[in-house]
């Protein structure tokens, strides 16, 4: 029977040269991959940690609020994408419209928000935890409003889509959307962000950009703030998002031919 | 047309053969999700009750899609119209589907009787059939049916297992996907194919990376196949920009996915004409060395060019399914395949997430049936046994749909590095789960590939050591310039 590679080049995370005891993998090999998983699953089914999020956002000046989805617990999210996509109505939930968030502002600012943010759990509450408040911090000193005026929501068991539901009822003119991906065995907490121009539901995803892969091992808070202004720019600019839009810089993929 | 049975004094009713077949689908969040499953598991099994008594000529009267709506309709009914199709189905036309269930499972049901049945079924029939199977009797038929395809290896023999190599790259990393490509063939992967997942869906990239799996195919001496798994156009458009530089694109295998209903593919960006002119153009390269042979599993002949993936559940997810369960959809879309009678088709069956199958539970019996299926109808298949992170599944569930397909007579699987594909963030199976069904089941590889396992250029390769890069092409050469 062949044997594997002796040891692993830096060239990519993929799992190579684990060895074998027999046909298996080494215990380590299997270990490292039961973590692996074992994180991975624990931040599909983490609940979002509201008050950390709130706090960090007040620490920083910025107001809040807190929307849940149509989708009442983690199973049934997952169940059910068409109620994550949907604002809850329950008695109880809480409303979402302009009025709203205008009684949330300061003094004085009563017009309806160009941008609204949102922070949502998505697939893993782990990816926003740790990455949302620093990404909007790099974002802050790029955007050309300043960053109070600009309303930030806490969605807890939300799909992308849900985003227009909140942008509609605010009036914004475009959403970004900071939402956990679904994870990876190697990338438990990595974030994505979406752009939506004239957010409201029924959008196609074809309607939307999306920043990928935001974490520590892949982009970087710098860069995606970077990425996010960019389209931003450019969304004002065309008055959409979607494959209107190009991308900043689209890398040759294998060096040049 | 309704459909009624009287089951212990009570009278049911079912409007038509869709929502029969619906309710009669063993239980999946995707129906669920579409609010076509049976309400309670009574109704599941009353429906089932009344599926068994349902005539197969059945199906072909009370269409699930109406013929002048769906291509996919069209193209069953026609295929199933013509003579070769009809003389095949004449033995069983006179039998319900539960007698048409009993009848494969007995031993008049031989391997060349299957063979020979294939062009009668439908897909809608072996979809209904498969619905009053249990686990068991999946893999007891599918391992009666032998379906063989021919490139430069020989793939679906009896006691034999393939794999399909897929190194793939979050950036397309040469060097990285170079370094799984060798641990993969070091530990005996990739006779089914060497199929790469590009992150960049572009004819560019589609070049250079069969120009990447030629180079070492060529310096090794392996026999297998080469494919990049772009949208189908960016593969016509990498031949038509190597023909405008005056090469050839290195295109073994052209690859798609497909689905089970014409607006469902129209999702996917393709039509049945596009598929064919797809396959004319990689035709056109003379890439299968092997000779043509009388194909008796299909109506056409077969030029073995495509691999197509599926899955349960795309229809609804582009809200294309015309009020169908998601299985009998899937079984669709071997109808979609079967016209072009391809080298290899794959169900990928845990893919697509929990809303449409759940956990290990559903995903073990979709692959089971997926497999079944696409085999009575006469088609390749092998299944990428995986799962998401948001699913209900873990790596016993894996092991365990492995084993039985395993036992069912697989055609293929897939070897990936560790089983942890960091491109496309989900688990499928990994170089070693091959080897572990080799030796539980006394599986060998294709015959061409278990003897370069034991050739001298096997031994080239193992001399390479721990240096992947020694793969690539020189920058200078090998690679193709598209415009």
């Amino acid at each position: 029977m062949p044997s594997s590679l002796n040891r692993q080049p830096p060239t990519t995370t993929a799992r190579i040269a684990l060895g074998r005891t027999g046909d298996a993998v080494p215990v380590a090999e299997h270990l490292r991959f039961q973590l692996d998983h074992a994180l991975a699953r624990d931040a599909v089914h983490a609940t979002l940690d509201v008050p950390m999020l709130e706090r960090g956002l007040r620490e920083r000046g910025i107001p809040a609020i807190t929307v849940h989805s149509a989708a009442r617990d983690r199973s049934e999210y997952l169940r059910r994408p068409d109620l994550g996509r949907r604002l809850a109505t329950h008695p109880g939930a809480p409303s979402l419209d302009s009025e709203t968030w205008v009684r949330s502002m300061p003094a004085g600012s009563h017009e309806s928000p160009t941008l609204a943010i949102i922070l949502a759990d998505g697939l893993s509450a782990l990816a926003v935890e740790r990455h949302a408040l620093p990404l909007l911090d790099a974002l802050a000193s790029r955007i050309p409003n300043p960053s109070p005026r600009i309303p930030v929501v806490i969605a807890t068991n939300a799909r992308v889509a849900l985003g227009d539901a909140i942008g509609e009822a605010l009036g914004a003119r475009i959403t970004v959307m900071l939402i956990g991906e679904r994870p990876g065995l190697s990338s438990p907490d990595s974030l994505g962000a979406y752009l939506t121009w004239n957010p409201r539901p029924g959008r196609a995803d074809s309607e939307r950009n999306c920043i990928s892969n935001i974490r520590a091992e892949g982009l970087s808070y710098a860069e995606a703030a970077a990425r996010i202004a960019h389209y931003l720019r450019e969304a004002q600019r065309l008055h959409a998002t979607g494959i209107a839009l190009k991308d900043p810089d689209t890398p040759p993929l294998l060096g040049p031919a | 047309m309704p459909y009624d049975i009287t089951l212990r004094g009570v009278r049911h009713t079912f409007a038509n053969l869709r929502e029969l077949l619906a309710k009669a689908s063993p239980l999946r969040s995707g129906d669920q999700l579409a609010g076509l499953a049976a309400e309670s598991s009574e109704a599941r099994a009353i429906a089932q009750h009344a599926l068994a008594d349902v005539p197969l000529a059945a199906f072909l009267e009370d269409l699930l899609i109406p013929y002048e709506a769906d291509d996919v309709t069209r193209l069953i009914v026609d295929t199933h119209a013509t003579s070769a199709a009809q003389a095949a189905f004449t033995p069983i036309a006179g039998l319900t589907v539960g007698e048409l269930r009993d009848w494969l499972l007995s031993d008049d049901a031989t391997t060349d009787r299957l063979t020979a049945l294939a062009p009668g079924l439908t897909p809608e029939i072996v979809a209904a059939v498969s619905k009053l199977m249990r686990v068991q009797d999946l893999i007891a038929v599918a391992r009666k049916c032998e379906v063989v395809t021919r490139f430069r290896t020989t793939v679906g023999l009896k006691q034999r297992l393939s794999t399909r190599l897929q190194p793939n790259h979050p950036t397309d990393d040469p060097a990285g996907i170079a370094a799984s490509i060798l641990d993969g063939l070091l530990l005996g992967s990739g006779d089914a194919v060497i199929g790469i997942n590009p992150a960049s869906d572009s004819p560019q990239s589609v070049l250079k990376l069969l120009a990447m799996i030629e180079h070492v195919r060529e310096r090794f001496a392996i026999p297998t196949q080469s494919c990049v798994l772009a949208h189908v156009t960016t593969q016509m458009r990498a031949i038509e920009q190597a023909a405008a530089a005056g090469t050839q694109a290195q295109l073994d295998l052209i690859f798609q996915s497909i689905a089970g209903t014409e607006l469902a593919n129209k999702g996917f960006g393709i039509t049945l004409d596009l598929l064919a002119e797809a396959e004319s153009m990689a035709a056109s390269l003379h890439r299968n060395p092997s000779q043509p042979t009388p194909n008796p599993y299909s109506l056409i002949p077969n030029p073995c060019l495509f691999y197509f993936e599926t899955g349960q559940g795309s229809a609804l997810s582009a809200e294309a399914h015309h009020g169908c369960d998601q299985q009998t959809l899937e079984a669709r879309a071997y109808a979609v395949a079967s016209r072009f009678s391809p080298f290899l088709v794959n169900t990928v069956v845990g893919f697509i997430g929990p809303e449409y199958l759940y956990d290990g539970k559903q995903i073990l019996r979709a692959g089971l049936e997926d497999h079944l299926c696409g085999k009575l109808l006469g088609l390749p298949m092998g299944c990428d046994v995986c799962y998401t992170n948001h699913a209900e599944a873990d790596q016993d569930d894996m092991d365990t749909l492995l084993t039985l397909l395993g036992a069912a007579g697989v055609n293929y699987i897939m070897g990936v590095p560790g089983a942890d594909d960091v491109m496309l963030n989900y688990q499928s199976t990994s170089f070693h789960d091959a080897l572990y069904l080799r030796r539980t089941l006394n599986l060998r590889p294709a015959p061409e590939f278990e003897a370069w396992l034991a050739s001298p250029h096997f031994e080239d390769l193992k001399r390479l050591g721990p240096n992947p890069t020694a793969l690539l092409p020189l920058a200078s050469g090998n690679w193709p310039t598209g415009t």
